[in-house]
């Protein structure tokens, strides 16, 4: 069926005949260019606490360490006190390439191989009232980063977390080249209640989601 | 693909689909997925899912087609995030769904990943029609599915009962309105009236409503069946007539009552048995509900007090 002969029946069905009024037009079109969030839910404690604690309620880890090296020690004692091997696949941000990864690590960077059992990536943001890490698409943080490894650990730097998801609209309207192809807003690891509703972690996506908090404020001395 | 062991336990379950589909995501030279909402200020796709699913299926394929109804575009991101709240919480009670994305088009000239190909397909299917009559409502619907938790009829009965797509209060509104009254006319009948999917729906749709106006549409077009519209007729008739009513039913109540036997239910009804051979039938306890009424409160209802 056209677009015309769609559009022709949502016009018949609002009794609307020909264009719009310009004055409705206008509105219309003022309304989508210059939009403003509508009543947010009020959020009470400090961002940084809501958000660790959003993300623990929803079965996700969180830790909080230094830019640099500091990162680098938090992804190994996580790997270590799971008892994964010493192996993981980088985002190629700015923040990440900071790190002087520890020797004890192997360290790859771009797209993840079947074998890759766990991904390190930095997020664009995070939301406090929900506990979601905010990952956009860019050449440096390919989208299967946060998907198809098994465990994935997400650098999220201290300022940038949000209040509401509003803030999070704000900051990708003004991106240089405005929205990426994907904007994944992740909240906790994977799950489903599908099977006999009992819930299950690790359905299609990563089994554990670890969030490194890192500081901004003091930057680590080694670098 | 090598799985001929038999999987009991629901982790055991959920890893053997995990293990046989991610091939599946892998090899697929196309992913389709739907569109929880649609946004008009970014021409952005949002999907919502806490499996991961979709993502899989909309990341790693040359080729992302989308299929979604017409109603789902919202004007802004602004306007996407009220919906996304009452989605996850009316959906399972959480505050987010897992995955929440939004797709913008195809991949970016230097992305190491993401489809080559983002392909919309608008679907109407009707409901540019309904904009225009008395199930506008319905277009509100987010399929959420508070509506089917909190429905005793689905409860008992389970989804596929309702012989498609939709299941629960929503699907009974939709399905006669996608394919035909005549082939859906059970549906709207499968309902007992409580309310409760209104109460609980976060789009405020008036769901028993249109459920009345498809039974309305059934007897109108006397689809309702000889039987239905006879039995309706003779209760019509009587109804304008409390005397005759009230003289009727009393005689009836205590009849059944009496017939019911110490055993207060009946195994077997002649013109029942649609019900009678699987279940047993109740029997009244022998008196009306207006003779209760009289003798709890210890006045009369006159007749002459009958409602319009």
């Amino acid at each position: 069926m056209s677009r015309e002969e769609v559009l022709g029946r949502i016009r018949r069905s609002l009794n609307r005949k020909g264009a719009l009024p310009e004055g409705v037009a206008q509105g219309l079109a003022r309304r989508t260019a210059r939009s403003a969030p509508h009543i947010l839910p009020a959020i009470a404690e400090e961002l940084l606490d809501r958000f660790v604690n959003k993300v623990e309620a929803v079965a996700g880890t969180t830790v909080a360490c230094k830019r640099g090296a500091g990162i680098s020690e938090a992804v190994v004692e996580f790997l270590q006190s799971r008892r994964l091997p010493l192996r993981i696949v980088v985002s190629d941000d700015d923040l990440l390439r900071a790190v002087a990864w520890s020797n004890r690590l192997d360290v790859s960077t771009g797209l993840p191989d079947p074998s890759d059992l766990t991904s390190v990536t930095a997020a664009f943001g995070a939301v406090a009232e929900t506990g979601s890490v905010v990952m956009i698409s860019e050449r440096q943080t390919p989208t299967s980063l946060n998907l198809l490894p098994e465990n994935h650990i997400v650098a999220v730097p201290n300022q940038r977390v949000f209040k509401h998801q509003e803030e999070v609209w704000q900051a990708l309207r003004e991106r240089p080249g405005g929205m990426p192809r994907t904007v994944n807003f992740i909240t906790g690891p994977s799950r489903t209640g599908d099977v006999e509703q009992v819930l299950q972690l690790g359905a299609h996506g990563p089994r554990q989601l670890h969030v490194l908090m890192v500081d901004d404020a003091s930057p680590d001395p080694s670098t | 693909m090598g799985k001929t062991e038999r999987v009991t336990e629901v982790a055991s379950i959920v890893n053997e689909a995990r293990e046989v589909l991610r091939d599946g995501f892998l090899r697929a030279d196309a992913g389709i997925t739907g569109g929880n909402f649609l946004i008009a200020e970014t021409g952005s796709v949002a999907l919502v899912t806490n499996e991961g699913n979709g993502d899989l299926t909309n990341t790693l394929p040359r080729v992302h087609i989308v299929t979604a109804g017409i109603e789902k575009v919202v004007p802004t991101l602004d306007d996407l995030s009220v919906l996304l709240r009452l989605l996850a919480r009316s959906a399972t009670g959480q505050e987010a769904s897992v995955y929440t994305t939004l797709s913008t088009g195809p991949r970016r000239a230097d992305d190491l990943d993401g489809p080559e190909a983002f392909h919309v397909v608008l679907i109407d299917n009707g409901r540019s029609q309904w904009l225009g009559n008395e199930f506008r409502d319905m277009l509100r619907c987010i399929r959420c599915g508070a509506c089917l938790n909190h429905c005793p009829v689905w409860n008992s009965i389970g989804g596929h009962a309702y012989g498609w797509v939709y299941p629960g209060p929503m699907g009974s509104v939709l399905t006669p309105l996608m394919i035909g009254l005549e082939e859906g006319k059970h549906l709207p009948n499968a309902c007992t009236m409580n309310g409760r999917c209104q109460s609980v729906c976060p789009m405020s749709i008036p769901l028993p409503n249109l459920l009345r106006k498809h039974r309305f549409r059934l007897h109108g077009q006397a689809l309702d069946g000889r039987g239905a519209r006879l039995a309706l007729k003779l209760w019509g008739a009587l109804a304008v007539r409390p005397r005759w009513y009230r003289w009727l039913t009393r005689i009836g109540t205590s009849l059944l009552g009496i017939l019911g036997g110490k055993r207060g239910r009946f195994r077997y009804l002649p013109l029942a048995r649609g019900w009678t051979d699987s279940r047993d039938l109740p029997a009244p306890h022998g008196q009306s509900f207006v003779a209760a009424w009289q003798r709890q409160n210890n006045k009369r209802v006159r007749p002459s007090e009958r409602c319009a």
